[in-house]
């Protein structure tokens, strides 16, 4: 197995490569901007610093959110373009999951904790795991007041709004290394990974850019 | 000619997807999706709802494409898109699918000014440009009048509107009358049941003392809201088709006798129209009347290429590899208000050391 992971649904640019057992190579670059510049360079350059040719890959991981959307689909039509050119499979992860694989390898392992990113507009995308890893609730986006989170939460929208999430702690952002994990793990337990579909979890903004406005009073 | 640059271009300005694949001047497929349907309850383009159409049809209607052109994608010569001007949000799908295409085929990418391809779009109809054209590109989001020495280095604007695009003023037009979006084409259709001539409405920036280039059409979109709204206040029934063809008449006689203008002030003798409001009958007509009268040969593409297309976009690429243009770097970006004289955005020195190193520069 060589995957290319990447993810575009929180304010990080990140790319990494695994071979199945471990991450090869990772880069992580946080400019919740620039995701359209950043991300195929970075693709380019994580390759290169694993030593594979694209060539070689047997697929790809991207993170399908939820995330503010702009940057979310860089991530789903830069996988979805790759897919088609090389060959190769896409398989989707929910960026939640992917963000608590990171934080049961980094010590939550055995408790049940909620992970929350920022979806601006005073809202947050958040979903709950149990002491063994299952996402138990969510993926939802809400007011964080009206969220009831496990005693533990990680992740930049926890961070953000202490009064729902006291104690959070990073992970702050995904890490493709660990979304990437989290694939190969998936997989090689013979389980389905997401379609390569945005989760948007909200209705577009149905809003006509200025021009369009009457001219007189109704 | 076998030899001619093969390019597929990706135009997600707005929203349509457009997927064009053309060797040199000859087009080999023009594949579009459009969202249009899903807009048309809204009275406008909703950005948000234009890029997720465009990210659910990127693939499908690039393979339709290269279905169509007989061709593989390994084939190519390089990969062009729409770098701007347009909706940010729609224009990064299409920017970011062309970066992964070119770098998944190692292809060089050419990020392409959105209006410079609407001109360059005519050499798959006419072959290509004299040099110099003068080009009048009228859209919904546009209204121009461009003159071009050469279409991928040299685009120099000489007048735009200093309020809404042409076709903004059919779309609200067509509003005030009840028929529908967009209104281009249902006001095209209303008006050749109605008199041009039955009311009199506003030529706007057509004073003696008025920039020569500009144009206008919000006080003439006020003009025939206020019009209609009077008869209807007066409960006098509204003759909707006088109305479409009078309205259609003030756009085009400006728009022609300033190109006309504009050809004739700087020795010009080919006039290219482009863009949506191209496709308008009357704006053609007019047009070709005005233009033999004068000497200038009109250059006007069949309408399917004057609105957006993917194909506009690959024509222009293909231009850019025949001239053999600096490629862009893959960390182009999108912008939305990508000036017209930058006809594509080709890496810095700095950055073309990025491309080298990609390997990007390799023959
Ligand atoms: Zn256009």
């Amino acid at each position: 197995m060589l995957l290319l992971a990447f993810d575009t649904a929180t304010p990080a640019v990140t790319a990494a490569v695994h071979d199945g057992t471990a991450v090869l190579a990772e880069t992580h670059q946080v400019d919740a901007r620039r995701h359209g510049e950043l991300l195929l360079p970075a693709i380019d350059q994580v390759l290169r610093a694993a030593g594979v040719d694209k060539h070689r890959l047997t697929g790809i991981a991207v993170g399908v959110g939820p995330g503010p959307y702009t940057g979310l689909r860089v991530g789903l039509v830069t996988a979805a373009a790759l897919g088609h050119a090389l060959g190769l499979p896409v398989h989707g992860v929910c960026t939640l999951d992917a963000i608590a694989f990171q934080a049961r390898a980094e010590g939550l392992a055995g408790e049940p904790f909620t992970v929350a990113t920022d979806a601006r507009r005073k809202e947050v995308y958040w979903a709950s795991y149990d002491a063994e890893g299952r996402r138990t609730e969510g993926p939802g986006v809400d007011r964080p007041a009206e969220l009831t989170p496990q005693a533990r939460s990680v992740g930049a929208g926890a961070l953000l709004y202490p009064d729902t999430f006291p104690g959070a702690h990073g992970p702050e952002h995904v890490s493709a290394g660990a979304l990437a994990g989290f694939a190969a793990a998936e997989l090689a337990a013979g389980r389905e990974l997401l379609p390569n579909v945005p989760l948007y979890l909200r209705r577009p903004d149905a809003q006509v850019p200025a021009g369009y406005k009457a001219v007189l009073p109704a | 000619m076998a030899d001619e640059p093969l390019v597929l271009g990706i135009e997600t300005s707005c929203d349509e997807t457009g997927v064009g694949i053309v060797r040199g001047t000859t087009l080999l497929a023009d594949a579009v999706a459009s969202s249009v349907n899903d807009h048309a309850r809204f009275g406008g383009v909703v950005p948000e709802i234009a890029s997720r159409a465009h990210l659910e049809a990127m693939v499908p209607t690039i393979q339709r494409a290269l279905d169509t052109a007989g061709i593989k994608a390994s084939d190519l010569d390089g990969i062009a898109v729409t770098a701007g001007p347009g909706l940010a949000g729609a224009l990064l799908v299409g920017v970011s699918a062309a970066k992964a295409y070119a770098w998944a085929l190692d292809k060089p990418l050419y990020g392409v000014n959105h209006l410079a391809s609407h001109i360059c779009v005519d050499q798959l109809e006419h072959g290509r440009l004299p040099s110099p054209t003068m080009a009048l590109l009228v859209s919904g989001g546009h209204s121009s009048l461009l003159l071009s020495e050469d279409i991928t280095s040299d685009v120099r604007p000489l007048g735009a509107t200093i309020d809404d695009a042409a076709g903004e003023a059919f779309d609200k037009v067509a509003r005030v009358l009840g028929l529908g979006f967009p209104g281009g084409p249902i006001v095209d259709r209303t008006a050749r049941e109605g008199d041009p001539k039955a009311i009199h409405f506003p030529r706007g920036l057509s004073g003696r003392n008025d920039p020569e280039y500009d144009f206008s059409f919000s006080g003439l979109k006020t003009a025939v809201a206020r019009w209609v709204e009077a008869k209807r206040r007066a409960g006098e029934e509204v003759p909707i088709a006088d109305v479409a063809a009078s309205f259609q008449e003030a756009v085009t006689d400006v728009l022609t006798r300033k190109a006309v203008k504009a050809c004739r002030d700087n020795g010009v003798d080919h006039l290219m129209i482009g863009g949506g409001v191209a496709a308008n009958s009357r704006l053609r007509e007019m047009a070709q009347q005005r233009c033999d009268r004068a000497g200038i040969r009109l250059r006007v593409p069949r309408p399917g290429l004057c609105t957006d297309n993917g194909a506009m976009v690959a024509a222009l690429g293909a231009e850019m590899v025949w001239r053999d243009r600096t490629p862009s770097a893959f960390d182009l970006s999108a912008d939305s208000s990508l000036p017209v004289t930058d006809v594509h955005v080709p890496h810095t020195d700095f950055h073309g050391q990025a491309y080298h190193a990609l390997g990007g520069g390799a023959a």
